[in-house]
């Protein structure tokens, strides 16, 4: 869930692994220092209240993969500060007004959009890469998405973000045969949780807290305005 | 020293994640829209208004509030449901947390009859 820490330091290793694990950490800090900060001009010049997010265009192989991504959206954006549309009932409503595929959604005019909804800005998010692939000894699950935030009536570009998560499960221990078979309970899992969706999760995390270049926070954060 | 250091991090990633709570109550919303989708007609309506109900009843017995879009949500179904009544109910709910969603709100409620 969001909020929850992502990354638990395995304190029970040996010294050395934890000097490394150190190590990592300062050398993803310092990755992130020399990042170009993102120029929020636009988006200090609009500062929207209210987020209408579509489904997601999919390029990925995986069918599903639009409303198991869909459906892990809300929570990061609402809890940033934001108004957010509540996305299923919107997309039975562009359904029934005639637009039953998220492609036809992403080509509705933005004047549309704020006259029916009186949305601040819409969300427009690329599915990449979604799913699983399975290798003998372990699978990788991977999640990749690119969001656009564009004024509704300005039709600027008030925001962009690029967000990637994967989560591997391998199991080196029990031998060649021990490894094949975790290999193969795994991915009965896998298949039956839909792991991806719970990736997109960290993948949005990525994305919209990335360091400085994530989303600001919207009205209803206590941190409103604090944003670089 | 190494060690202090380890420590001092350790620290702050936990006490970081413990002090943050979120502004709003999700309860069982995000996985029921999932599973609407993944598996349709395996919880049916009524059953995805107990669950939302029981939600409910949950974040007012925390005194927290409950997400955008969750009224409407649940409005929506109710609507769904032939239960006109209860679903305008829901849609001014939603206009009197959120007036950002007012313009959507009384499109949805003048559908309602």
């Amino acid at each position: 869930m969001y909020g929850e820490p992502m990354t638990r330091f395995p304190w029970h290793l040996s010294s050395r692994l934890r000097i490394g694990g150190c190590a990592i950490i300062c050398a993803l800090a310092a990755g992130c220092a020399t990042t170009q900060p993102y120029d929020y001009g636009n988006f200090r010049a609009h500062r929207p209240r209210s987020i209408l997010i579509l489904p997601p265009l999919n390029e990925s192989t995986a069918v599903e993969g639009t409303y198991g991504y869909l459906s892990t959206v809300s929570q990061p954006v609402a809890e940033l500060g934001y108004y957010v549309f509540p996305v299923e009932v919107v997309d039975q409503f562009l359904k029934d007004n005639g637009m039953p595929t998220a492609g036809e959604m992403h080509q509705v005019p933005l004047n549309k959009v704020l006259e029916i909804t009186g949305a601040d800005a819409v969300l427009f998010v690329t599915l990449e890469k979604y799913g699983s692939q399975y290798n003998v000894l372990s699978s990788t699950t991977i999640v990749r998405v690119h969001a656009r935030l564009v004024d509704t009536r300005t039709q600027t570009l008030l925001w962009e973000g690029h967000g990637e998560a994967q989560q591997g499960s391998s199991n080196g221990s029990g031998g060649l045969l021990g490894a094949a078979i975790a290999a193969a309970i795994s991915q009965a899992i896998n298949s039956k949780t839909d792991q991806a969706h719970n990736v997109s999760r960290l993948a949005n995390a990525n994305m919209f807290a990335a360091q400085s270049r994530g989303l600001p926070h919207g009205p209803y954060s206590p941190d409103y305005n604090k944003d670089p | 020293m190494r060690r202090r250091v380890a420590l001092a991090v350790g620290t702050l990633l936990f006490t970081g994640c413990a002090t943050r709570h979120g502004l709003y109550a999700w309860g069982s919303y995000e996985e029921l829209i999932y599973s609407s989708y993944e598996a349709p007609g395996k919880i049916p309506p009524e059953s995805e208004v107990d669950i939302l109900e029981q939600d409910y009843q949950k974040a007012r017995a925390a005194s927290r509030a409950l997400p955008p879009g969750w009224h409407a949500h649940l409005g929506y179904l109710y609507y769904q449901l032939g239960k006109p009544a209860e679903a305008r109910r829901e849609f001014e709910t939603e206009k009197a947390q959120f007036p950002e969603s007012a313009v959507f709100m009384n499109r949805l409620l003048a559908n309602v009859r």
